[in-house]
């Protein structure tokens, strides 16, 4: 499976390339499901440059939310550590302890869903990584994590526009405005001036 | 003291008004009978005496009520006030330069007085007077930009310049234009104008960004903006969208003169010397349509810009639905006799 | 109108530091107070060579703090064009002289968790403001200051008695050299680091850097360039409707300065971008001597920075 593509639009959209191997003292690689797929490519294209990540890197996988798990064929290619997780969030405490006890050099490899890239980004960022310093490839659902902006509870792997927010109930439509503070898209009420008045839901994430 | 504050509400009954002499220096920000973007951005020098130019931060009639309404906000939502941590030195700029500009452009009610570092505050119209350590946030009762945002009109946003890009990174957002400081604060230039239609192709923000990158301390900037707004609302915020979204459905000939206002933006930009950030103070001043017609130059001319206006714009700026209607009423006082150029209502 | 706004000053002292540099204070006229500024800013002096107009940066060494005058130190160099000379032997205490207000190409990344600062010889001075600005605010740095040999080496010694153990120094006459690949291994997560003085070193730590992975927003540096000496050349300005020629020692912007054109400029370095210029016609080549356009801006002969970069050929229209 290849990595995303995406239809142009508006800036603050995140942008998403192809990893590959960079130079650095070490390499932290966090994936999600189908992300899995980009870090065994990842792993490829090193050897076939005869370039060494295997001894310096850490590779945190978790299963995705639509069950995909690679977790087995990572376990594989002989990573320095590797840690297989049921969750993003059961792996965030892990992913910090990575990150504090880091020294530049790090070179930080994210792959998979839009959530997984963005909330470790955002992680990465709050210990004073620079945001264009790491490297992403997106695969798998495009299920998006957004961002009520009225009760500001965050509702995960929203794969419909419009949504109904999981935290206070408001019909929202998801906007294409990105905060990479939040690691989240904008939900805005879409029934606010006419009430009860909701376009039908339709599958726009898949 | 020179101004007579009023007493006035900007929620619930609205018992915002302008007087007179607030009528007759109203900023309207339509220098020709058509709109459209431009980067419009010319230095803010003291400006026509009585003007809302003539100082570098403007206090009117407004100012105690607008105050209040801001603590109302922040006593609901204090995520209206964000300042990332790097921020807190521009912080303090910005206090700095609000307290010099004010102590010196209205002496009858701001005082400041230095010692050193010890400084005593004096804001007469909220009856403050404060003694702090400045650059010593643990002297003052918030952080030295909520300190002063408190006591200053408009809202405020701070933006760090690095790698060639301006980022927001701090403000005080309480009488916006539905945008949102929680979710668009740590973005870059592009980003939080990314929600704009019809500027980014046209390469406005390229151009705007790259002035701002080499705006020089001493050498502060103004833009006009402007939106609509139905009934002297100042806080129509995205958060509370569910609340003050539906005044907008109930607009008709008969009330649209007296609820339909005007919303203008005296923006200004200033480049803060200790932190090299840059200050972004946003000021609102709204009209009702029946007051904006008073002065036949301008019925005549917003008459024509909302006419030829985009639509995308409109949508954007929220009042789409409403169009017609505005466009309808406003043509009772459009005779089609032509506008002398420039927004000076005497000229 | 070009440049940033100006300050009228006068000369409070001039203190001459060793054998190639000397330290200069202003303050200004009116007795006022000067704004303070951030640590790695220069100002731009304005000089009256015998009626050739200089204006130099300079980056400010005194503390950001202190409103009552700038220093700045410039190093004497002999082969120059003049600038440093003409500081160096004509300017004494009292004189008056036109600076501009603080402009800062260099800043400090405020979001650093630690400020890693490394210097070479008179690329010390905007280090000596940042410092004094961090240190104010509790920041983590730590600085690394080469240079040729002890007998030049005071404003290491003085900044070793500020900071005691968060200065490190290094003489090239005795063999003591700065080890960047080690400091670059060691720095935790979300260091910057900084990098200011002779150009080898510049270059140095950014090769290295980004060999050891570091990302290119982590990494500053700041190199004013003194405008480089050439043959004379012509150039038309197609707005001014003017020809102007440029001297061997004089810059592009020099000349159209001299010949009353109002061409804008902040840094005059090549570094700030502000000078760019259109060109509307070239038969010839453009040496491009600055840090700012792309190669592929370069490539394409529509740009040129008049601070510092010059022309030869047969013929140079400017859209000025």
């Amino acid at each position: 499976m290849m990595n995303s593509e995406f239809a142009p639009s508006i800036a603050t959209r995140p942008v998403y390339g192809v990893l590959e191997p960079q130079q650095g003292t070490a390499h932290l690689m966090v994936a999600d499901g189908e992300g899995g797929g980009a870090i065994l490519d990842l792993f490829a294209k090193a050897d076939a440059a005869g370039t060494d990540l295997r001894s310096s890197a850490c590779i945190i996988y978790v299963k995705a939310a639509n069950g995909t798990d690679m977790g087995d064929d990572l376990a594989q290619i002989g990573a320095a550590r590797f840690y297989h997780g049921p969750t993003l969030a059961a792996a965030m405490s892990r992913i910090r302890k990575e990150l504090v006890d880091a020294h530049m050099g790090l070179q930080i490899y994210l792959a998979g869903t839009e959530t997984l890239i963005g909330v470790v980004q955002s992680e990465a960022m709050k210990v004073g990584y620079p945001y264009d310093g790491m490297h992403s490839e997106h695969r798998g659902s495009l299920a998006r994590r957004v961002q009520c902006v009225h009760c500001k509870g965050i509702t995960e792997n929203v794969t419909t526009d419009p949504m109904v927010c999981s935290h206070c109930g408001l019909n929202l439509y998801v906007r294409d405005h990105y905060s990479r503070r939040l690691a989240a898209f904008q939900g805005v009420n879409i029934d606010a001036e006419d009430p009860g008045q909701v376009p039908e839901m339709v599958e726009k994430f898949p | 003291m020179g101004i007579q504050f009023n007493d006035e509400t900007f929620r619930n009954d609205y018992t915002y008004r302008n007087s007179p002499a607030g009528l007759a220096r109203f900023p309207f920000p339509f220098p020709e009978d058509e709109y459209m973007y431009s980067v419009n951005i010319e230095p803010h020098t003291p400006g026509r005496k009585g003007s809302v130019f003539e100082h570098s931060f403007d206090v009117d009639e407004h100012y105690v009520s607008e105050m209040k309404d801001r603590a109302r906000v922040l006593a609901e939502d204090p995520l209206r006030c964000q300042s990332l941590p790097h921020m807190t030195l521009a912080g303090w700029d910005l206090l700095e330069l609000i307290m010099e500009s004010k102590a010196r452009d209205y002496p009858d009610m701001f005082e400041l007085h230095k010692n050193g570092n010890k400084w005593r505050w004096v804001n007469k119209p909220l009856g403050i007077d404060d003694t702090f350590t400045f650059l010593d946030e643990s002297t003052l009762p918030y952080g030295p930009m909520e300190y002063i945002t408190r006591q200053a009109q408009g809202d405020f946003t701070l933006q760090d310049q690095r790698e060639d890009n301006l980022w927001i990174e701090a403000g005080m957002v309480t009488s916006q234009a539905d945008w949102s400081l929680d979710f668009d604060i740590g973005m870059s230039f592009h980003e939080w104008h990314a929600p704009v239609p019809l500027a980014g192709g046209m390469g406005i923000f390229d151009r705007a960004l790259k002035f701002l990158l080499k705006l020089q301390y001493g050498a502060p900037v103004r833009r006009f903006n402007w939106t609509m707004t139905v009934d002297p609302r100042l806080d129509t915020a995205p958060e509370t969208y569910p609340k003050w979204g539906p005044s907008k459905t109930t607009l008709n000939m008969d009330n649209v003169g007296a609820r339909q206002h005007l919303r203008v933006e005296l923006q200004t930009l200033y480049r803060l010397p200790r932190s090299n950030a840059i200050v972004f103070p946003i000021r609102c001043y709204l009209i009702s349509f029946q007051d904006l017609v008073t002065v036949p130059k301008w019925g005549r001319r917003l008459h024509r810009v909302l006419q030829g206006l985009p639509q995308e714009l409109a949508e954007y700026k929220g009042f789409a639905r409403n169009r017609e209607l505005l466009t309808n009423w406003l043509a009772q006082y459009d005779d089609g006799a032509p506008t002398s150029p420039g927004w000076w209502a005497e000229d | 109108m070009s440049g940033a706004p100006r300050i009228h000053a006068r000369v409070a002292e001039v203190i001459p530091v060793n054998a190639l540099i000397k330290t200069f204070r202003f303050v200004p006229l009116d007795g006022g107070p000067v704004p303070p500024f951030s640590g790695g800013s220069h100002i731009v002096v304005e000089m009256n060579d015998n009626g050739t107009r200089r204006l130099n940066p300079y980056s400010l060494m005194s503390d950001p703090s202190d409103t009552s005058g700038y220093s700045i130190s410039v190093r004497r160099d002999d082969f120059g064009r003049g600038g440093s000379l003409f500081m160096h032997n004509h300017v004494e205490p009292g004189m008056e002289m036109t600076i501009s207000y603080p402009v800062n190409l260099f800043p400090e990344d405020a979001r650093a968790k630690k400020h890693l600062l490394i210097a070479g010889g008179i690329g010390i001075t905007p280090f000596i403001a940042q410092m004094a600005q961090m240190d104010a605010q509790n920041a983590n740095f730590e600085l690394h200051y080469a240079v040729q040999s002890r007998s030049l080496g005071q404003f290491g010694d003085e900044l070793k008695r500020s900071y005691d153990n968060r200065v490190h120094l290094y003489y090239d006459d005795e063999g003591i050299f700065i080890d960047i690949p080690k400091l670059l291994r060691g720095q935790p997560l979300g260091t910057h680091v900084y990098t200011c003085g002779p150009k080898g070193m510049i270059n140095a730590v950014h090769d290295l850097a980004e060999k050891a992975g570091w990302p290119k927003g982590a990494v500053h540096s700041e190199e004013f360039l003194a405008p480089p000496v050439g043959e004379p050349f012509e150039v038309e300005l197609a707005r001014s409707g003017k020809t102007i020629t440029v001297g061997a020692v004089q810059s592009l912007l020099e000349a159209m300065e001299a010949n009353g054109v109002d061409a804008p400029y902040l840094c005059r370095g090549g570094a700030c971008g502000q000078c760019e210029c259109d060109v509307l016609a070239l038969e010839g080549d453009i040496e491009h001597n600055d840090h700012w356009l792309t190669p592929e801006q370069r490539a394409s002969g529509k740009k040129i920075m008049p601070c510092v970069s010059r022309f030869s050929g047969e013929r140079l229209v400017l859209d000025l």
